[in-house]
């Protein structure tokens, strides 16, 4: 049992289990921090996931399908921009209406396509492509693609003139505003980047698993804001939040064989960040304005 | 008074999302190459056309209006429960397991304690981020999204590795004595329609929010919480308790549901039976504008939605009904925005020449 | 020169005009105070300037040209800086990156230039004297540091028509005195300086002319040695400031709140309150005067209940106050009447037993009692007059001067032993105030004790009986308000005379 858990393969497959809550925790990061509350995080990688897998289908282009996921997760963002960000409206009930939107689409057109809800025609993966072939964890372009996004937006975010204004605008958007930022344009600019980073969730999903397939991302939306959270709102934060997760699922994965408790081992995420949100392990502060639509006068 | 116009001005909005959805449903089923209209025909007439139709809508609409009850109920509070979905599967479960595991006991008996099973875990589960929002601030969003998914892993695992009839993902069937009546009782015509009494008892529950709300010394600090938290606090309102108060109760209402599903239905728990109602409870309170009576209406429409695209099913894919629920919503939250700053526009001309009427 | 010049400016919120065809000019090089009461339109004027709000009708010139200020990012492009009252600070970002935020000087790829920022901002922290610790976060600096960080972002833009709003309301009397060093700097390099004010000394001390702004209007522009504050002050308020009413004398008698040694914390957990004590007796209305942050909130919260205690005791007719009593005993008129006193979308009735629902008239255990309820609004409606006669209309659709007297109705008609009024009249109209006052003296008479804080000092001189003077969480003096004057009391206020009673 040990040396399993010890080994480059489990390792592997928990950064593997790890990338689709990562990419939208990072998504999720950048929405927040701008003051936009994006908890459609989950609809957005089931309609990347879906356009991912339609756009792969027709052009057998693995990263064809995947530009187009992310693409596609941009879209589902604005439309969330535009209601909660130009309309100032509910931003909570507005991504509830688009997890439930992207539900209706994906098994609605996925029946049109498909001529099936429940499942698409096999894809291609990215199997053919490696990075550093012969060198685990390195040889997945994805991976790789990850892990380089996670440094470079943790500079941006701290260390830009983009950063400190979309930071600006999410503890204080008077503030910002009246120190000339726009605050509605940094804004839907977060919220599109975490439309992107969600849709490269969903794709990689698609992807991994060569299909789409109902209601396939499972609630990693929602464990991705919790890493958010646990991570208190940084890159790299995040980023260990979600190899956390990842290292339990695996786990959990392993155990299911021998033990019949798998499911107290899901609920982890979602306790630890009950734990973290009421103070227990250190103090998990969100952005003053998060959440909080900018009226002018 | 010119002032209560305004409050009818505000029902454009809602009325004007649902048009404008089943506008954009036309274009769907347009574009799936049926006609709309004939497609639209069957829909109003298979749901409003004849009883059965109505009994089917009614069983639909019974869950909704207990989880948009809760919803609107924590909303009035100034609470955001997004854990209608964990309390209702909690609640549903401990209802369904008072009925099989005390089945010697007499109708009488046992009717009741099944429903208080289900109010009690459902108030449970709502609690807990009420005693986390009153004693350490914790937001109450996050917390009842991850009360919902701790919920369903919990059940999950009562149900396979404990209880489970061997090959499903059911419970063993509930006592005969705490089933509740279908309403074929009443109307012969709806033999073989799953709606059941207890519609009668989420109309109850929304007559009970009405009157709690408006007649009651908690539904009044409650109210007050939600609409000024400084002004309460001045008032000498305990909010943490009321916090802790009012998620308990939205819980317990949303703990009913197992009376229509488990009691009235399929007189068995099964995994994943809720389909995401606690969800669509928001859209339930927030199209009913958190008025508890206004929730037997759209939960209706909802329901409506819901058993309409199943009629359809053979024509459209039956997920239109997600479709429509979301278009539904978006439009509510973008028409209510415009209708509000037309209905401000209108005040400031008005003011012109008559400044304090 | 003009440097800015306003034609004609209206700018309404829904009913209400904020500004009523206003004109308003400012010659370059000058210091130029802008006067008036609290929702006098100054604020709003000076907003429009900045371009946060957009004006309805009129005409902006700046430097003989006209234009279209939509944003404030326009105003800054135009050399207009702007210190706001509530400061527009990033408690959580550095100072430096405070500073620069909107104007950043940057590296390759959008990095920002941190150290040429650090480089600029410490020469201009060193012409201009405004030393601070550019590494600090911003909520970790005193509210005097934290102004001069804005100042410091006003240079960094290189505006040269700065607008200062109540600039002084949170410093301390040295602090003032800096302040208005670097303003004559300023002034010496040729910035145009616009002061938002209602302190008419700083006004004669510092500015070369005022302007008078009254209900949304300006009444009047002059040149300040040419004027006196007498007569400002006649102007601000329209009517000449006699209107002494006079109460009969209060009968000393036994003491009904006894106050002593009392320490609280602010919201920040910082010490706002330590060692107050005082005693007010029946019949008797005493007055606390204080500069806005000096403890007095934080006073009006601990006996309100709205705040713990740190030390001492506070007694009602001997009785310790407690959360149970405390419900009989105390009558509370509190600052903020909006957000505190009354539920905006409650209705009148709604409002009128808020605080008092629990009452047992109100509500046998769990349910109301609707007829007593809706008695009781009807009479409160006649007896104070509030208007619309509507128990059912909601509360924000009420005029300003109504919603306080549903507030008054209520907490008089509770009948307490002590009454706190924390600024009972601002922001209401004539007719409104003399309500307020009139009502208050007429509890007096029937022997209430009274404690009434105010940032009106004509208003503490024509109502209390006795005055104390909070400084810094300190109860400095209290004085006969008969034997002392406003500007006796200023000396105190600003900590002048430090003299601990």
């Amino acid at each position: 049992m040990l040396e399993s858990v010890f080994s480059i393969a489990f390792f592997v497959q928990s950064l593997r289990i790890s990338l689709p809550y990562a990419l939208p925790a990072l998504g999720a990061t950048f929405s927040e921090r701008s003051g936009v509350i994006n908890i459609a995080l989950e609809g957005i990688m089931l309609i990347s996931a879906f356009a991912t897998t339609v756009g792969t289908y027709y052009s057998n282009e693995p990263f064809m399908g995947i530009l187009i996921g992310a693409l596609a997760g941009m879209l589902t963002a604005l439309l969330h921009g535009i209601i909660s960000v130009t309309f100032k409206a509910d931003q909570i009930v507005s991504g509830i209406a688009i997890n439930v939107l992207a539900i209706g689409l994906t098994k609605f057109s996925c029946q049109l396509i498909f001529h099936s809800s429940s499942n698409s025609a096999r894809i291609v993966g990215l199997e053919q492509w490696k990075f550093l072939p012969n060198i685990p964890i390195l040889d997945n372009p994805f991976i790789v693609g990850t892990i380089i996004l996670f440094l470079m937006l943790q500079v941006v975010l701290f260390k830009t003139t983009f950063g400190l204004r979309l930071r600006a605008v999410g503890e204080h958007p008077e503030a910002a505003d009246t120190a000339g930022v726009n605050v509605k344009r940094m804004r839907h600019l977060g919220v599109l980047i975490s439309g992107a980073l969600a849709g490269l969730g969903g794709a990689w999903l698609a992807i991994d698993q060569h299909s789409f397939t109902d209601g396939m991302t499972a609630g990693r939306g929602f464990i991705a804001l919790a890493a958010m959270i646990i991570g208190k709102w940084t890159p790299y934060g995040a980023a260990g939040a979600c190899l956390l997760f990842g290292f339990a699922e695996s786990l959990s994965i392993q155990l299911q064989s021998t033990s019949h408790a798998v499911q107290f081992i899901q609920m982890i995420p979602y306790v630890l960040t009950m734990i973290v949100l009421a103070g227990f392990i250190g103090r998990a502060t969100p952005p003053a304005a998060d959440g909080i639509p900018y009226e002018k006068e | 008074m010119k002032y209560y116009k305004t409050s009818l001005l505000q029902l454009i909005g809602p009325l004007l999302a649902l048009l404008l959805s089943f506008l954009i449903g036309g274009i769907f089923i347009f574009f799936v190459g049926r006609d709309p209209i004939l497609v639209y025909e069957r829909f109003f007439s298979q749901t409003l056309g004849n009883a059965y139709g109505m009994s089917q809508v009614l069983f639909k609409a019974t869950p909704l209006m207990f989880t948009g009850l809760c919803v609107a109920l924590s909303f009035r509070a100034g609470l955001f429960n997004i854990g209608a979905e964990g309390q209702l599967i909690i609640g549903t479960f401990l209802t369904a397991w008072v009925g099989f595991t005390f089945n010697s006991l007499p109708a009488l008996v046992l009717i009741p304690f099944c429903l208080i099973a289900g109010i009690l875990g459902g108030a449970f589960w709502g609690a807990i981020p009420g005693v986390l929002k009153a004693k350490f601030g914790a937001h109450e969003v996050i917390n009842t999204i991850m009360m919902n998914f701790i919920a369903a892993a919990l059940v999950s695992y009562l149900v396979i590795n404990v209880y489970a009839v061997p090959a499903t993902i059911h419970t063993p069937q509930i006592s005969p004595a705490s089933e509740l009546p279908r309403l074929d009782f009443l109307v012969d015509s709806l033999r073989g329609s799953p709606a059941n009494v207890s519609v009668f008892l989420a109309l109850t529950a929304s007559i009970f929010c009405y009157y709690f709300l408006w007649k009651t010394r908690w539904g009044y600090e409650l109210r007050a919480l939600g609409l000024s938290r400084s002004a309460s606090e001045y008032a000498g309102i305990n909010i943490g308790q009321r916090t802790i108060m009012t998620l308990a109760l939205s819980g317990g209402i949303a703990g009913l549901v197992g009376s229509n599903f488990v009691m009235g239905y399929k007189h068995y728990f099964e995994l994943g039976f809720s389909e995401g109602i606690g969800y669509i409870g928001i859209a339930v309170a927030l199209l009913a504008k958190n008025h508890p009576l206004g929730i037997i209406l759209t939960a209706v429409f909802f329901g409506i939605l819901e058993y309409g695209t199943l009629t359809i099913g053979t024509f459209v894919p039956k997920e239109l009904s997600n479709i429509l629920q979301a278009i539904v919503i978006l439009f509510v939250l973008i028409t209510s925005k415009l209708i509000n700053w037309w209905i401000r526009q209108l005040q400031a001309l008005t003011a012109i020449g008559n400044v304090h009427a | 020169m003009p440097a800015v010049e306003m034609h004609n400016i209206t700018k309404r919120f829904g009913i209400i005009k904020a500004n009523d065809a206003v004109d308003f000019s400012v010659d370059k090089g000058e210091i130029h105070a802008l006067v008036g009461e609290n929702g006098a339109g100054k604020t709003t004027l000076m907003k429009i300037l900045y371009g946060m709000y957009q004006p309805n009708e009129g005409k902006i010139f700046i430097n003989n040209r006209q234009e279209t200020v939509s944003s404030p990012a326009i105003a800054i492009a135009k050399g207009i800086g702007m210190v706001h009252q509530h400061f527009m600070l990033i408690p959580t970002l550095t100072v430096t990156e405070n500073i620069v935020l909107g104007n950043e000087p940057t590296l390759r790829f959008d990095l920002i230039d941190l150290r040429r920022a650090q480089q600029e901002l410490q020469k201009l922290t060193e012409t201009y004297h405004l030393i601070v610790d550019l590494q600090a976060k911003v909520e970790t600096l005193s509210v005097g540091m934290q102004q001069r960080v804005e100042i410091l972002k006003m240079l960094y833009r290189n505006a040269d028509i700065l607008i200062l709003d109540e600039p002084t309301a949170v410093l301390t009397p040295q602090e003032v005195e800096e302040l208005f060093n670097t303003l004559s700097h300023f002034k010496n390099q040729c910035k145009t300086i616009i002061l938002i004010t209602h302190k008419l000394s700083e006004v004669m001390a510092i500015s070369d002319r005022v302007t008078v702004m009254r209900h949304g209007q300006v009444v009047a522009c002059v040149e300040t040695k040419l004027t006196n504050q007498v007569e400002l002050a006649r102007m601000m308020v329209g009517k000449e400031m006699e209107g002494v009413i006079v109460g009969g004398n209060p009968f000393i008698s036994h003491p009904v709140v006894v106050v002593e040694q009392l320490a609280a914390m602010n919201d920040k957990k910082l010490s706002a309150l330590h060692d107050v004590s005082f005693t007010i007796s029946e019949g008797e209305i005493l007055g606390i005067a204080a500069i806005e942050g000096n403890g007095q909130a934080e006073l009006v919260q601990v006996i309100a209940g709205l705040r713990k205690i740190a030390q001492g005791s506070i007694k009602v007719n001997n009785q310790v106050l407690n959360d149970s009593n405390r419900r009989t005993l105390i009558a509370h008129i509190p600052e903020d009447r909006t957000h505190r006193g009354l539920v905006l979308d409650f209705t009148v009735a709604e409002n009128l037993i808020l605080g008092r629902h629990y009452e047992p008239q109100y509500s046998k255990r769990f349910l109301f009692h609707q007829q007593t309820i809706v008695q009781f609004a009807e009479t409160m409606i006649q007896e104070h007059d509030i208007r619309p006669r509507d128990k059912d209309l909601v509360m924000r659709h009420l005029s300003g001067g109504n919603q306080q007297k549903t507030i008054v109705a209520r907490e008089l008609s509770k009948n307490a032993p002590v009454i706190i009024a924390h600024q009972p009249t601002r922001g209401l109209d004539i007719g409104a105030t003399e309500f307020v006052h009139t009502a208050l003296l007429s509890e007096r008479d029937h022997g209430k004790a009274i404690l009434l804080v105010s940032s009106d000092l004509t208003e503490l001189l024509t109502l209390a009986d006795r005055i104390a003077v909070m400084y810094e969480g300190h109860i400095v003096t209290v004085l006969n308000a008969k034997d002392t004057s406003e500007r006796e009391l200023g000396m105190y206020m600003t900590g002048v005379i430090k003299k601990v009673a």
